[in-house]
């Protein structure tokens, strides 16, 4: 066997492991998570499956679940659609910073969302009590209510509806609308008969991303339904666990089964949905047809503005001012404005800043690991079979499309004891909430990685192949910086997405382990609300920046990347 | 029916001019045909006319109705006009006669007239069994039908067709261009026509616009521009030909053989007026050499089956293409009579 032939088979042999261990590693939550709910099955109506069944907390926790996602959905669907068919027919002016504000309430996460709406109203909120106009004390916060929760489920998915919609708006060839104009269809029969219709796919999916996003969604319930006792059942999860520790793990095991079906069941209803109406579109897509807003454009402009000041706007200042009183209650005037809150959280090095630091450790660590695995993982990837690539890419992304809670179980369950041939104990350590982090995120740092790869001229590889490249030759000094800025800006998104998680680590956390997003929701439900703002405002800062970055990377990136530019 | 004036249009994009100052008086009924190389302002000029681009200048008049100009914008849906897409526009959404049926839907029209009218349509471009199938589910020339049909079926002002055979084959595209003859010749509408292909354009059209550069060149019969090109640049885009210098005539002159030859026979110095000679005006001698004749010789043939084409060099170094019903060898002597030339116009 000659050299070349050995070595190249080496290398396949090495990647191939590396991606059977990583397949292998993304479904064990979800069998061991399969194996506890119906491992007891034959203990008949003793069995926790059943139990969890029987209970009826369970159904209205799931009714409820059901009830806020949906309509959280529908408020996605209005805001989402006008953004998106403004933004991407219309002749609107400034569309890339609308894009860029209407996206950033996706990246925020959802308790620091939930606090700032929560600053905005009630009795309590310092913005009001500045103006003079909050409500007298003692009358109820009205966010502390389903339709609460629902209005900024449905805030904090509009985004998915408006990307997935945009996709589709931009894939519509002009001529499409041209041929039906000239017919003789007016500008409002044209929406009507042509455009919805062609896109439906893209509002479906839009649609169905935003409610399997809203069901898994843990910090917007937790802050706003659970001080008054509305349980959906990520929350109903959490408190259960919070209240009875592992000993409800086979229960808790249970539930999680429910709502990660429940969502699997979204999953595949989009998927049947989005083939029915999927169509083989011909023609030139360039550029999407520009419907002229004449003399409306000033009114629609203040429209979508005005909606970015009340769903953006308004509850970010509310936090800001909240993070300058001295304390609760306290109206912001120039002898009251303090940076107090902020030397607490910055200055002094307690609980606070630890947990700042655990969740950059975490996300930081968690973002240079998966780029480092993403890079071969989409290599051998791409190599195999179309059928065995989305089969393996379906187990890698199964981690990160299941709600955060019920990884968070399933990782209980799988570390709660010592790993077996090693001996190492996970459970209570910072190392749980990492290993479950690179789980999930693992599907974020590769999806730009393989869609760069799958752009790449196979040509440039073989032209170093026949100059004398061996593999990781190859690999190393011709892939890897062609895919440089998409394994980056992988990296960056997992950062952003793991520094302001919450789901999972809610359940992972232990004393000294607290990460940001757990500091949040602690200082709040302690009381703490000021602290919490500071920490709140600081994160979005962060989130935003993080954004700029992306945005600035964009140029050199494969389409679809960076989600917020088209 | 009424007549499409085009009255000096100019569109800008940016600073770059797509079209400048071009107008056309185009009669009612007739069919026209827009013909230029890729890039030179077709597209744009049938937009405008369709009201999907407004106009940098000029005006755009059907009948006495001004459809465009600086101030005015009629939109397109306006027009009464029909337009055929190149990449046929088929709405996926709908079924074959619904797409067919949509313009009438938005005229109001429905119960039997309607469905009657679709019916004719679809029969007229022979599409009756398709009827209910999905575009998706129709090879290209039978998509390019119902595009045709989705035209027919209204009785628009104005027709406009953007290369709707550039995607077909080469055998499919001699039967579409025998349905757009009968199209025409049944629905009387005014046809415009935009091609980068001659030879389409010159089966097709009633009166042929030349373009370069987003400029009008030439607007003409196919018969004239074929005969008396205006420049040597229209000439050599239509048809084939060899440009000679000869000391004859003047720019717009046909010059008789006795004319051609002798003005072919002076000194260099005096040759200044450019001819177009057209390969079936040469004669080629092959046997007796007689005294007017010029000599070339044969530098390469072609065989193109009903004839051979010979690449002659005349002894002035200028090159010559000829006709010919038998083979030549390559490096022979031959005597040539050209018996008509047209004198061009000088490049600006
Ligand atoms: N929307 C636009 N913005 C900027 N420039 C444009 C636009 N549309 C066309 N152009 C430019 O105008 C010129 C004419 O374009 P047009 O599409 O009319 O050419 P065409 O004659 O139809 O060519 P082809 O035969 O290749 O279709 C080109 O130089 C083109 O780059
Ligand atoms: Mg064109």
């Amino acid at each position: 066997m000659t050299p070349g032939l050995a070595d190249s088979s080496q290398h396949r042999w090495l990647l191939t492991l590396l991606m059977l261990v990583i397949v292998a590693l993304s479904l064990v939550p979800s069998l061991r998570l399969l194996m506890e709910s119906l491992g007891g099955l034959g203990q008949g109506s003793e069995s926790p499956l059943w139990r969890v069944l029987q209970a009826e907390s369970t159904w209205r926790a799931l009714w409820r679940s059901l009830y806020t996602s949906g309509l959280g959905m529908l408020i996605a669907l209005v805001l989402g659609s006008l953004f998106a068919f403004v933004i991407t027919l219309t002749d609107i002016r400034g569309k890339a910073w609308l894009v860029f504000c209407f996206m950033l309430p996706m990246m925020i996460p959802p308790q620091v969302t939930a606090l700032s709406w929560l600053q905005l109203f009630g009795p309590a909120s310092p913005l009001l009590k500045s103006i003079g106009m909050a409500p007298p004390l003692g009358s109820p916060q009205p966010l502390y209510s389903a339709e609460g929760i629902a209005l900024l489920l449905g805030i904090q998915s509009a985004p998915l509806v408006f990307l997935a919609l945009r996709t589709s708006l931009l894939s519509l060839p002009r001529e499409l609308v041209e041929a039906a104009r000239i017919s003789g269809a007016r500008q409002a029969q044209v929406w009507r008969q042509i455009i919805l219709p062609v896109t439906r796919g893209g509002l479906i999916a839009g649609a169905a991303m935003a409610f399997i996003s809203s069901l898994g969604n843990f910090g917007i319930p937790a802050m706003l339904g659970i001080p008054v006792g509305y349980y959906v059942l990520p929350t109903l999860i959490y408190q259960r666990m919070a209240s009875f520790g592992t000993g409800v793990l086979a229960e808790m095991a249970s539930l999680s089964l429910l709502i990660g079906m429940l969502a699997l069941a979204g999953v595949a209803l989009q998927q049947a949905w989005m083939k029915r109406s999927r169509f083989g579109l011909m023609g030139h897509s360039g550029r999407a047809h520009d419907f002229s807003l004449g003399r409306w454009r000033g009114g629609v402009t203040a429209l979508l503005v005005t909606l970015l000041l009340v769903i953006l706007v308004a509850p970010l200042v509310a936090l800001v001012v909240s993070s300058l009183v001295p304390a609760v209650g306290v109206p912001l005037t120039w002898e009251t404005v303090t940076l107090n809150a902020y030397h607490e959280v910055i200055g002094r090095q307690g609980a606070t800043w630890r947990a700042v630091r655990n969740s950059l450790w975490l996300a930081g660590c968690a973002a240079l690991v998966l780029m480092l695995c993403s890079l071969p993982l989409a290599y051998r990837l791409q190599r195999l079979p179309p059928r065995w690539q989305s089969l393996a890419l379906s187990a890698i992304e199964l981690p990160y499309a299941l709600p955060g809670v019920v990884l968070a179980v399933a990782c209980i369950l799988l570390f709660v004891r010592p790993i077996p041939v090693i001996d190492v104990a996970l459970y209570g350590t910072l190392g749980l909430i990492f290993v479950a982090y690179l789980m999930r995120f693992l599907v974020v740092c590769l999806k730009p990685v393989a869609a760069g790869l799958a752009q790449l001229d196979p040509s440039l590889e073989e032209a170093a192949q026949l100059a004398g490249a061996g593999p990781w030759r190859r690999l190393g000094g011709i892939v890897l910086p062609l895919l440089a800025p998409a394994l980056f800006a992988g990296g960056l998104l997992v950062f952003l997405l793991a520094v302001n998680e919450l789901t999972v680590s809610a359940l992972l956390w232990s004393a000294g382990n607290e990460t940001l997003g757990v500091l949040i929701f602690n200082l709040d439900e302690g009381g703490e609300s000021v602290l919490a703002a500071a920490v709140s405002v600081l994160v979005v800062l962060m989130v935003a920046t993080l954004m700029l970055c992306l945005s600035l990377l964009a140029p050199r990136l494969p389409k679809g990347v960076v989600p917020w530019q088209g | 029916m009424a007549g499409l004036t085009i009255d000096s249009v100019t569109k800008c994009f940016g600073e770059h001019p797509a079209v400048e100052a071009l107008s056309l008086d185009i009669a009612p009924g007739e069919f026209v045909a827009l013909l230029g190389p890729s890039g030179c302002g077709k597209t744009t000029m049938l937009r405008m006319l369709a009201g999907f681009e407004s106009l940098s200048e000029g005006e755009i008049r059907l009948g006495g109705r001004i459809l465009a100009s600086r101030e005015h914008h009629v939109a397109p849906e306006r027009r009464n006009m029909a337009m055929v897409f190149q990449s046929y526009a088929l709405w996926p959404n709908m079924s074959v006669a619904d797409n067919v049926g949509y313009p009438l839907k938005l005229r109001r029209l429905a119960g039997e007239t309607y469905r009657r009218r679709v019916a004719q349509a679809l029969s007229l471009v022979g599409l009756s069994p398709y009827a209910e199938r999905s575009p998706q589910e129709l090879s290209g020339g039978q998509r390019q039908r119902v595009a045709l049909a989705r035209c027919l079926v209204t009785d628009p002002d104005v027709v406009l067709l953007d290369e709707p055979l550039a995607n077909l084959d080469r055998h499919l595209r001699a039967s579409m261009e025998q349905s757009f003859r009968e199209f025409h010749r049944r629905t009387q509408a005014t046809l415009v026509y935009v091609t980068h292909d001659q030879s389409e354009a010159m089966a097709l059209a009633d009166r042929i616009a030349v373009m370069r550069e987003g400029r009008l060149v030439q607007w003409a019969t196919p018969e004239t521009l074929y005969r008396q090109p205006r420049t040597a640049w229209v000439a050599s885009f239509i048809g084939q030909g060899s440009l000679l210098n000869v000391a004859a005539g003047r720019p717009d002159q046909r010059l008789e053989e006795a004319m051609l030859m002798r003005g072919l026979a002076s000194a260099p110095a005096e040759r200044t007026q450019p001819v177009l000679v057209r390969p079936e005006h040469v004669t080629v001698l092959s046997d007796a050499l007689s005294p007017q004749a010029l000599c070339g010789r044969v530098e390469s043939v072609t065989f193109r089956g009903e004839r051979y084409e010979l690449y002659l060099r005349l002894e002035s170094g200028e090159a010559l293409l000829a006709y010919h019903h038998a083979a030549l060898d390559e490096g022979r002597q031959v005597a040539l009579i050209l018996r008509e030339g047209w004198c061009l116009e000088p490049e600006t």
